[in-house]
């Protein structure tokens, strides 16, 4: 009886156990797209939550416009975009500190998970040009874990500025 | 009285005078001053002011600015020491009013800024100093020089760095320029008097054996 080569025999082996490795793969990536290993969770950033002002109101744009703060929202993992979820920005502008209640607005994601919302122009505070963007939880009721964002913009004389948010579920 | 000392002197006083007065000057006409509530400028002017107090601080000590010598100089150094202790304390008061959570976060060392940081380091430091300033007439002087000298290093470099790293109302040249003259004239002031000195004390005491 002849025999099968030792190193054939681990290269079959070795295949079966590939072509198993990967239909299981697939078959539970089918059942589960959400466990799938792809997009993390954005974490909260440093400083992200100060002067937050709950519950500011959805508005089509925050002050006399000018600026635009845009961004998307998606799920962890697959990245799938998150429709009508609500995004609150605030910031120091040309119209006002970030404590005042008129430098803060809410929006809502459309049906690609994008917003964007119209501000007055962002100036540096604090040493730095920066904007302030929160998923609140306690605010919306899609049940993902709350997320405070606080990025900075390149140049002081940017006219926009964007941020992404990967939610999980809370 | 003309001469060369006399060329030398309002060079001197013309050199400190511009280092200070365009850094200032481009603070108090800078547009963002537009869009910030007058305590939060109090805020900002009292940080520009305390950097060039900085400037005056070696150059005091040292005794090289024409007309304040060595002991008026020194009378001199000790109030402005006091002023930037002020500066300091209406800083941060100032800018704790306009944004609480910030300052609260710079103070506790978890800001997402990098150059607070610095600036609380800078801020204690000033404080310490001016704790320790009282205590020159107790403690023995070479010892309190040496606290005091390393207090300073400590502040002009974490200042300047805090002042380097910030987007605000003085102008990025003229602040950099007023940041190295500091740096220089503490550089200056430490070669110069003190240190050389107290390290061939040390060295006399420990019975004049060459150091390999």
């Amino acid at each position: 009886m002849p025999q099968v080569p030792q190193a054939r025999r681990s290269l079959i082996t070795a295949c079966a156990v590939a072509v198993g490795a990967a239909l299981t793969t697939r078959a539970f990536g089918l059942l589960a797209p959400l466990q799938a290993q792809g997009l993390a969770p954005t974490p909260t950033m440093r400083g992200g939550a100060n002067n937050y002002l709950p519950g500011a109101h959805i508005v089509p744009r925050i002050g006399g416009g000018g600026f635009w703060l845009t961004g998307t929202v998606r799920r962890v993992g697959d990245g799938a975009p998150l429709q009508r979820i609500r995004i609150q920005m605030w910031a120091h502008t040309t119209e006002g500190h970030e404590r005042d209640p008129h430098s803060h607005g809410a929006t809502l994601t459309d049906e690609n998970g994008v917003f964007r919302m119209e501000m007055p122009q962002i100036v540096p505070a604090f040493g730095q040009a920066h904007a302030h963007l929160a998923y609140d939880a306690e605010q919306d009721g899609n049940g993902f874990e709350t997320v405070f964002l606080r990025p900075l913009m390149r140049s002081a004389r940017d006219k926009s500025l964007s941020a992404d948010f990967v939610l999980q579920k809370a | 009285m003309t001469g060369p000392r006399s060329v030398r002197s309002v060079l001197i006083w013309a050199v400190v005078a511009t280092a200070i007065a365009v850094p200032s000057m481009v603070a108090a006409t800078s547009p963002l001053l537009a869009w910030r509530d007058p305590i939060y400028i109090i805020g900002c002017f009292a940080g520009v002011s305390a950097l060039a107090l900085l400037l005056l601080q070696p150059l005091l000590v040292g005794g090289y600015l024409p007309g304040l010598r060595v002991r008026r100089g020194r009378n001199v150094h000790a109030w402005v020491g006091g002023a930037l202790v002020a500066a300091v304390a209406v800083h941060v008061a100032a800018l704790w009013l306009t944004s609480p959570p910030d300052v609260i976060d710079a103070l506790l060392f978890r800001s997402p800024t990098p150059f607070s940081v610095w600036g609380v380091i800078a801020m204690w430091a000033v404080f310490a100093t001016a704790l320790l300033a009282p205590l020159r007439r107790w403690q023995r002087l070479r010892a309190w020089r040496l606290y005091h000298m390393a207090l300073a290093v400590v502040i002009v470099v974490a200042t300047v760095v805090h002042a380097i790293l910030i987007e605000g109302t003085m102008g990025v040249v003229s602040k950099a320029a007023l940041c190295a003259l500091v740096l220089a004239a503490t550089a200056k002031v430490i070669l110069d008097v003190r240190l050389p000195a107290n390290i061939r004390r040390v060295a006399s005491r420990n019975g004049n054996r060459p150091s390999v």
